[in-house]
């Protein structure tokens, strides 16, 4: 068993190789071209253009055997549902412009229509005299299995031919993506650039009818840019990974679907990069559930210590002495905090060694929390200056403004707003004075 | 045709479908949430394999609360993956349901093994099957995808007259329903758990993905003919009802086995042209051979082909003069690999060579048989032959050889070829 899964994974087998290749360019096609479908918003259309490519595949199916040729060959049977599938985006595009029926129904509609008649015509082929429908049940769940080498090397290439397309075009589709109104009002040619890219779509789902089936197709084009999304905010890394992801879950899909070969290789191949999205919906770097709750838990702690801080830093400056302990009922009343997040604020101070006990619940700033606190305060003072000066804000009420701001001011901004600010010597109508920069003695 | 109890049953079985479909269809059409039906259809799979695997039977209770269930599931994981993933609805869905069903037709494709569950039966629907396992209720024998059906269509017949206020405003301004505390939240996943609902009771019939026809196609009708939400759920059903009876009135007349008029007519167009296409083999080959001087046919060393006048004009090719079925077969000879095309010539391939040898040999097999049996003049030998070289196959041949291939030679000493 280990050593079978091995062979196959090493890609030992002659026909392992040449059908692992096949769904691999399948896999980094549907990944480009699907990050163009997913940020113009028209995921769906792939799946109805997946449903729409059955009755072009069964119909070039009952022709050719009705005029004796070989029915089972790719390239024929993948022409009608090239037809099928840009009829079928054209029936959409018609009932949505000439009927007042919303994208989604028209989409419905064509998709279950046309998958209606390609059934019919099916049932048909099964009553023919003389043709056998064996080969047409690929087509529906998809099977690696029934590929031979030159069906996965006309994938193969093809899906290249559209990666290559795509990548010199990247410019001009990331432009007609982003802001199309933009390129249009630019001169370039916006219509065509929604005609290939929707071109390009027919092509990567009819590419892959067969290894991943009709109604799985869609999964190739939205499942890899999806999972993709959680990465990055850049639209070449987001080609890239999604490209990774959608040539890995080929992979690792079409081994094992070599392994166990009376699974429809589609549904395999789907769980694959279905389960490489979960992981990426927890776990991606920019936008990944648990990074982002890591990072909201740290701001929370950051938040707290800067107000612990601040707050130990200004009622020192209303005694006119840093040196000395301030009990923890000033501290709660300072403040409007509950006890808990008081005590919290306490604990997330004194592990950082900003602060310590030095009375029976009392706190005294350490030096570095000293050095912290300082500075925490000129930020928030600096953005109270900012904002009764540029913002035109009450002064009532730029404390709160600031108290939102302080803990995301970076040195970049500080040194800005020290700029702008003609910083006096004495704060917005307020008590407090500006604290001097760090190490000048006032 | 002629009408039976079946096509009865067939067609309550069609129409409870498309009623009950239509009858919450219309308000996805409504919501703009027509694809929301097709992936919670799709999605179902799951739920209905699992069922099945638990319980070997369709329809059972156990697979109506798996459907409920999982069409909430893909109501709720769809809108997580739209808000955690800033995808679109239309992406958020095509994640979750290819992956759903995918997890469903490696089930289903499991549990083949063990129980009586076949793919095809779920996505396509399989309603010939319909009035074959019947029940007894009321001392009737009724079919028992007619009696589920029939609770799902009251059912759903009920949620909509009860809640018909909530399901309009809900649709039309869920904004003003929340406000009213009416919840179209609440409304939205009633819908949803509906829509499951029908799915698992129609894909007995129209399959777990042609539901989706069943569904949004009345509602978009209506849509386009109605303004009045009570006209537009009557134009609805009306528009289900209509396609079931009309769809099954069709597909016997159209598509039955045997008598179908497509069929038909398919089977005809294959066999002239099969026979075209053998008659084009047979021109070429006999065009290879030439006759020597004692009247004996011997190979041309470089056969030279054939262009397209030849082919019409040629003694003995069944060709007229503007018949487009010469084109039309030799266009699939070449797309088959049997005849290649230089210049305007036609020349065999290897393999055509194989197949027009193994026509030619029926046919002078025939020959000799004519002859030596039936004391047929030489004259009269090669129409029959020419008729019968086109049905016989590979055992009745080597049968004939068998018998006559003493001296290897047809009656007017032409050689028979192996």
């Amino acid at each position: 068993m280990n050593d079978r899964l091995l062979r196959v994974l090493m890609l030992a087998d002659y026909n392992t190789r040449v059908v692992v290749f096949g769904v691999v360019m399948l896999g980094i096609a549907g990944g480009v071209i699907g990050v163009f479908l997913l940020l113009r918003r028209r995921a769906l259309l792939a799946d109805a253009v997946g449903h729409a490519a059955l009755p072009g595949v069964a119909g070039a199916f009952i022709v050719l055997t009705a005029l004796g040729a070989d029915a089972r060959s790719l390239p024929l049977l993948l022409t009608g549902a090239l037809i099928s599938g840009l009829a079928g985006m054209g029936c959409v595009l018609l009932i949505n412009r000439l009927t007042k029926l919303s994208e989604e129904a028209a989409l419905g509609i064509m998709l279950s229509v046309f998958f209606g008649f390609g059934i019919a015509l099916l049932g048909i082929i099964q009553q023919m005299r003389g043709a056998s429908a064996a080969g047409l049940g690929s087509f529906i769940y998809g099977r690696t299995a029934s590929m031979i080498r030159a069906d996965a090397l006309l994938i193969g290439f093809a899906a290249l031919g559209i990666v290559v397309l795509a990548t010199l075009l990247f410019k001009e589709l990331r432009l007609y993506t982003f802001d199309e109104d933009f390129a249009a009002g630019d001169g370039w040619p916006v219509h065509g650039l929604d005609v290939l890219l929707m071109s390009l779509v027919v092509g990567v789902t009819v590419l892959g009818l067969q290894a991943v089936g009709i109604v799985l197709v869609i999964a190739v084009l939205i499942i890899p840019p999806a999972a993709a999304r959680f990465w990055t905010d850049s639209l070449a890394k987001m080609v890239l990974i999604s490209a990774v992801i959608g040539a890995l879950g080929g992979y690792i899909g079409a081994a094992i679907s070599a392994m166990a070969p009376r699974l429809p290789a589609g549904a395999v191949i789907v769980c694959v990069t279905g389960s490489m999205f979960l992981f990426s919906l927890f776990f991606g770097k920019t936008h990944g559930v648990v990074p982002l709750a890591v990072d909201a838990l740290k701001l929370r702690r950051q938040t707290r210590l800067h107000h612990i801080l601040r707050c130990l830093y200004e009622c020192g400056e209303a005694i006119y002495d840093h040196s000395k302990p301030i009990s923890i009922r000033t501290l709660r009343d300072s403040r409007e905090w509950g006890d808990q997040e008081l005590e919290r604020a306490i604990h997330t101070a004194e592990k950082a060694g900003h602060l310590r006990e030095t009375r029976e619940r009392a706190y005294l700033l350490t030096e570095k929390g000293r050095v912290e606190a300082h500075r925490i305060t000129r930020n928030h003072r600096l953005w109270e200056i900012y904002l009764l000066e540029h913002a035109d804000v009450a002064a009532s009420h730029v404390d709160q403004g600031a108290d939102f701001i302080e803990h995301v001011l970076g040195t970049e901004l500080v040194a800005e707003l020290e700029r702008s600010l003609s910083i006096e010597e004495l704060t917005p109508g307020s008590v407090h004075h500006l604290p001097a920069e760090q190490g000048v003695e006032t | 045709m002629i009408w039976t109890s079946l096509d009865t049953w067939i067609v309550v079985a069609a129409a409870l479908a498309g009623l009950a479909s239509a009858l919450v269809g219309s308000f996805l059409v409504l919501k703009k949430m027509s694809m929301m039906g097709d992936a919670i259809s799709h999605a179902v799979l799951p739920g209905i394999a699992v069922a099945f695997i638990l319980t070997s039977s369709h329809a059972s209770g156990v697979m109506f609360l798996g459907a409920a269930v999982i069409g909430v599931l893909t109501a709720v994981l769809v809108q997580l993956v739209q808000r955690y993933g800033r995808l679109e609805q239309g992406a958020a869905m095509g994640v979750v349901f290819t992956v759903l069903f995918a997890v469903g037709l490696i089930l289903i494709e499991q549990a083949a093994q063990h129980v009586d569950i076949h793919p095809e039966h779920v996505l396509f629907g399989a309603v010939e099957l319909v009035p074959l396992y019947t029940l007894q209720l009321f001392g009737l024998a009724i079919p028992r995808g007619v009696a589920v059906l029939g609770v799902i269509t009251v059912v759903n017949l009920a949620v909509v007259v009860l809640f018909f206020k909530e399901l309009r405003l809900a649709g039309f301004d869920p904004a003003l329903a929340d406000a009213l505390g009416i919840g179209s939240g609440r409304m939205h996943y009633l819908l949803m758990v509906l829509v499951a609902l029908t799915t698992v009771a129609a894909f007995e019939v129209v399959g777990s993905i042609l539901v989706i026809a069943m569904l949004i196609v009345p509602g978009a009708t209506a849509h386009l003919l109605t303004k009045r939400l009570v006209s537009f759920l009557v134009v609805a059903c009306g528009v289900a009802v209509t396609a079931a009876v009309l769809g099954h009135v069709a597909a016997a007349l159209l598509t039955a086995p045997e008598n179908g008029v497509i069929p038909q007519a398919l089977t005809l167009l294959h066999r002239r042209v099969v026979v075209a296409r053998q008659d084009i083999l047979g021109l070429l080959v006999r065009h290879t051979e030439t006759f020597s001087t004692k009247g004996n046919a011997v190979l041309v060393p470089e056969p030279t082909g054939l262009n397209l006048q030849q082919l019409r004009s040629l003694p003995g090719s069944p060709f007229p003069a503007g018949s487009g079925m010469l084109r039309l077969a030799l266009i699939t000879l070449r797309l088959s690999g049997s005849v290649s095309r230089t210049g305007k010539r036609y020349y065999l391939t290897p393999q055509g060579m194989k197949q027009a040898h193994e026509l030619l040999r029926s046919h002078r097999l025939w020959e000799r048989f004519f002859h030596d049996e039936g004391n047929v003049l030489l004259d009269e030998l090669h129409p029959a032959a020419d008729y019968l070289e086109h049905y016989t196959d590979g055992e009745l041949r080597e049968a004939l050889a068998h018998k006559y291939t003493g001296e290897g030679r047809d009656p007017r000493g032409n050689k028979i070829p192996d």
